[in-house]
């Protein structure tokens, strides 16, 4: 009896779980599943301009909002992902992707990571070798202590 | 030599971070560059907000520099705006049209009617899908644009008095002596 009724209480929840799911993606007439795959791919690599650490998949500003049925519109007159990301770089500049483009103005910012490992493992290396060269020469002056000892004796 | 390395790592790094607070106090990391600016204004046809069966389009504005200010009765930045576009509306020496963002037409004249009305015009985006080719991403945003209808300047956020001596009338004058 006791179960039954923790079912159905479960039920209840589930369904109404799936309806709210259902309300906060704003649902748009996709015409196969590939075309909706293809919709949440581009759109997560498409920046809110709003809120700005969302997608364009995730974010639930207006803006965002108003940009998903954008991008929907010109999927559906045939435009290329690439085509509809120019097209909102045209509008809003680079910032509205997700990975920068690699051009002059963002080489640092590709390519400073590597730069900062390659000067990282310069030092210490450098450090390597001369603590190597300092421990040989201590070494070799512990060897002499021990044979002068071993003159003494 | 070897000594002074961490000392001058360290001085290398408090150069970077105070660069870096130099720089952010300076430029809003949030702004989104406007990449429209020097380029052609898209084409827009909007109905005007008192009466929505006129339009105004850019081929109509063609001819003389004017300022569109991107606002809305919903934006609270628009109200702290609002007094400073109330004293230099008239001064300013070109039209000033207002661009109701994403409003309800009633809601904005309701708010025009208790603040004031600054502008020479009013048109209305309802859906905000002329505002996609504007790059507009929040209100208030505004956008000057020249006699070939070329956007010259874009403002993101209120305007100050500041702004409005130092950036905004030093390129009208321009404008104005470009278009005689």
């Amino acid at each position: 009896m006791k179960r039954a009724i923790l079912r159905m209480v479960l039920g209840f929840l589930l369904a109404f779980a799936g309806l709210a799911a259902a309300q906060a993606i704003d649902p748009l007439p996709f015409k196969d599943h590939a075309q909706e795959v293809r919709f949440q791919n581009l759109t997560r690599q498409l920046r809110c301009l709003v809120c700005q650490n969302e997608n364009l998949a995730d974010s639930n500003a207006d803006l965002a909002r108003d940009l998903r049925h954008e991008v929907f519109g010109l999927m559906q007159q045939g435009r290329s992902d690439d085509q509809i990301k120019q097209y909102l770089v045209d509008r809003y500049s680079d910032f509205v992707l997700y990975d920068p483009p690699v051009k002059p103005s963002t080489w640092l910012l590709w390519f400073g990571p590597g730069l900062f490992l390659l000067l990282g493992a310069a030092v210490v290396l450098v450090t390597i070798r001369k603590r190597g060269r300092a421990t040989r020469i201590d070494s070799r002056l512990v060897d002499n202590a021990t044979i002068e000892q071993g003159d003494d004796w | 030599m070897t000594r002074s390395l961490p000392l001058v790592g360290f001085l290398l790094l408090v150069a970077l971070f105070g660069f870096g607070i130099w720089w952010n106090s300076r430029h809003d990391p949030r702004e989104v560059p406007s990449p429209l600016i020097g380029k052609a204004a898209p084409a827009f046809v909007l109905p005007h907000l008192e009466d929505a069966g006129q339009t105004l389009s850019k081929t109509s504005m063609l001819g003389k520099p004017y300022l569109v200010n991107v606002f809305a009765s919903w934006c609270i930045a628009c109200g702290d705006e609002h007094p400073v576009l109330m004293a230099y509306a008239h001064k300013l020496g070109v039209p000033l049209i207002g661009y109701d963002y994403k409003d309800e037409p009633a809601d904005a004249k309701a708010w025009l009617a208790q603040h004031g009305n600054p502008y020479d015009l009013v048109i209305a985006d309802r859906e905000g899908r002329t505002a996609i080719d504007f790059g507009v991403y929040g209100a208030p945003e505004s956008f000057l644009i020249d006699a070939k209808g070329v956007i010259r300047y874009k403002h993101i956020g209120p305007f100050t008095p500041d702004v409005i001596e130092r950036e905004l009338r030093p390129l009208i004058a321009r404008l104005k002596q470009e278009a005689p």
